[in-house]
């Protein structure tokens, strides 16, 4: 019983059920707080403790990629973009239609999972051992070798429909506007000392001063 | 066996208690080295007053004063100002600046966590940094650091992207994301340095480098004559001290990282068998003291840049010349391998 109790696996096993708990009450959070700065706040606890969870199936590549693009840059956006906005915080209020809505959609979903893994999948789904990679397994190498061998021609399409997507979105959102002064910083970067101002040379004057010897 | 483990994490937890204790005494001098460096820059004295037992010593107790000064002062909360995050603010900023020097190679095989995915896991930690002045400018409930704080995010989000992409140049050039295989594939003397392939990378690393740590001349974040101080306006005593920690360990952390991915890290300059060309730590101390100077000079030299201009020179010219690069250091790498890294 000791032995377990101080061997790995079982750190990990607590390691896993305390990150999910977290995940699932910030995910709850995100759904239930009043106030949206809030909200956002958890979406972020929710990204970090599941990449946590990447990390204890060693996939340390994949977690920490998770961290950088939707913690260090999507959540920033949105940040920034509620911050703009004029945050009302809403009364409580018992349940709105929204929410009789919403937990009828939960409830169908939840039922579909349930009949998915329950039925087709539970051959599948992996039982209580946990993943364990021979040292010296390199996750970048893994990732690599199935993005950019194995399936290098839909990842490339996925990655051009991305770039389409972006500059349609850039193009939306362009607009030309004419009722105010823009200056073209190219004419600002290439100006010269000497468009601007002129060095006059001159000898130095002899000026009178009040009260004092020179 | 349980010892094993319990020796393992007190072993651990003195290795990081070896790395923090340092890093926060030189963040002390460097602040100190900042005010002398500027002051002889501009031909002024900077403080020489403050010593120790009657004795001037230069000034070199003046740190100390200045700590604590900052952690006997009273912390002031803005009429309602969110408490729990405006105090959350400034330990954010500090615990990821602290955190990227967990994967940080000081010599060869000093390095806390020498994990595979070393450079993913500085560019996450590095990007979590914005978090802090977010939430900093928004739980003030004061405009001057509301402004402050969209103006350091939008900053640091663009960026970021620059010297993403001027580490993926050293990642091909190196062929790993472990900073202890990047430095050792830079081995053989300075003409081995990825300064030279990656010259136009490493001009725009460090540069960016600079804009993401929010220091003059991309400072505008704290502008002075616009936002008084930007997001930290409304903090005193040892909540400003935190921030004030935080941002100059992001400044070390930047000028160190640019030392191992194009400088060789603790690689001697010179090549051969004497004692000079031999790789210690102090080289890398050397190298990063270098670039901790030039963000000095920089500082006591360079006037404010519009904030245009700077979303300007972020966008339109960082990425555009990162991309091309990338591609030529690809296509050498595929085509002549020999030519860089080894």
């Amino acid at each position: 019983m000791i032995e377990y109790l101080i061997s790995a696996e079982f750190y990990q096993i607590m390691l896993f059920w305390l990150y999910s708990t977290i995940l699932i009450g910030a995910a709850l959070a995100v759904v239930t707080m009043r106030n949206s700065i809030y909200s956002a706040l958890f979406l972020i606890l929710c990204f970090f403790s599941a990449a946590a969870l990447w990390m204890l199936l060693e996939a340390e590549f994949l977690a920490l990629t998770l961290v950088l693009v939707y913690v260090g840059a999507v959540m920033v956006l949105f940040l920034f973009v509620i911050m703009m906005l004029d945050i009302k915080i809403k009364p409580k209020s018992g349940m709105s239609n929204y929410t009789k809505v919403g937990l009828l959609v939960a409830l169908l979903m939840g039922i579909e999972m349930v009949m998915l893994l329950g039925k087709k999948l539970v051959g599948v789904l992996p039982q209580d051992d946990l993943v364990k990679h021979v040292q010296g397994h390199s996750n970048v190498k893994e990732v690599a070798t199935s993005l950019y061998m194995k399936y290098t021609l839909p990842f490339e399409l996925a990655s051009v429909v991305l770039l389409v997507a972006i500059i349609a979105a850039i193009l939306l959102t362009l607009r030309r506007r004419d009722d105010y002064n823009i200056v073209n910083p190219e004419s600002q970067v290439h100006v010269k000392a000497k468009d601007r101002m002129r060095v006059v040379k001159m000898d130095a004057e002899r000026g009178n001063y009040i009260g004092g010897e020179e | 066996m349980i010892w094993d483990q319990i020796w393992m994490v007190i072993w651990t937890l003195l290795k990081i208690v070896a790395i923090v204790l340092p890093l926060i005494i030189v963040v002390a001098y460097l602040t100190y080295a900042e005010r002398r460096v500027i002051g002889f820059m501009q031909g002024r004295m900077g403080p020489n007053r403050v010593g120790l037992f009657g004795f001037k010593l230069w000034g070199l107790a003046q740190p100390f004063a200045d700590t604590v000064k900052l952690l006997l002062k009273e912390i002031i909360f803005p009429a309602n100002a969110n408490k729990f995050l405006f105090l959350m603010a400034p330990v954010i900023t500090l615990a990821t600046a602290f955190a990227a020097w967990a994967v940080v190679p000081f010599a060869d095989g000093l390095v806390l966590a020498d994990i595979n995915a070393g450079l993913v896991y500085i560019l996450a930690m590095t990007s979590l940094g914005v978090y802090g002045v977010i939430i900093a400018g928004w739980a003030s409930n004061s405009k001057y650091a509301l402004l402050g704080a969209l103006r350091s995010a939008a900053q640091i989000v663009s960026y970021e992207i620059a010297m993403g992409f001027a580490l993926v140049g050293v990642l091909i050039a190196a062929g790993s994301l472990n900073l202890t295989t990047i430095v050792h594939a830079q081995s053989g003397g300075i003409f081995s340095w990825f300064f030279i392939p990656l010259l136009p990378l490493f001009v725009i690393y460090f540069i960016s480098g600079v804009a993401e740590t929010n220091r003059a001349p991309f400072d505008v974040a704290e502008g002075e004559s616009e936002i008084v101080a930007g997001f930290h306006v409304e903090y005193s005593g040892a909540a400003f001290a935190l921030f004030f920690l935080g941002e100059y360990a992001n400044m070390i952390m930047i000028s160190s990282l640019t030392a191992i991915m194009f400088m060789g890290g603790w690689y001697s300059p010179f090549s051969g068998d004497s004692w000079i060309a031999q790789p210690s730590i102090l080289w890398f101390f050397m190298k990063t003291g270098f670039f901790l100077l030039l963000y000095l000079w920089f500082r006591a030299t360079f006037p404010r840049y519009r904030y245009d201009q700077i979303m300007r020179l972020g966008w339109k010219i960082f990425i555009p010349i990162c991309i091309a690069w990338i591609m030529v250091v690809a296509t050498v790498k595929v085509y002549r391998p020999d030519w860089i890294g080894g």
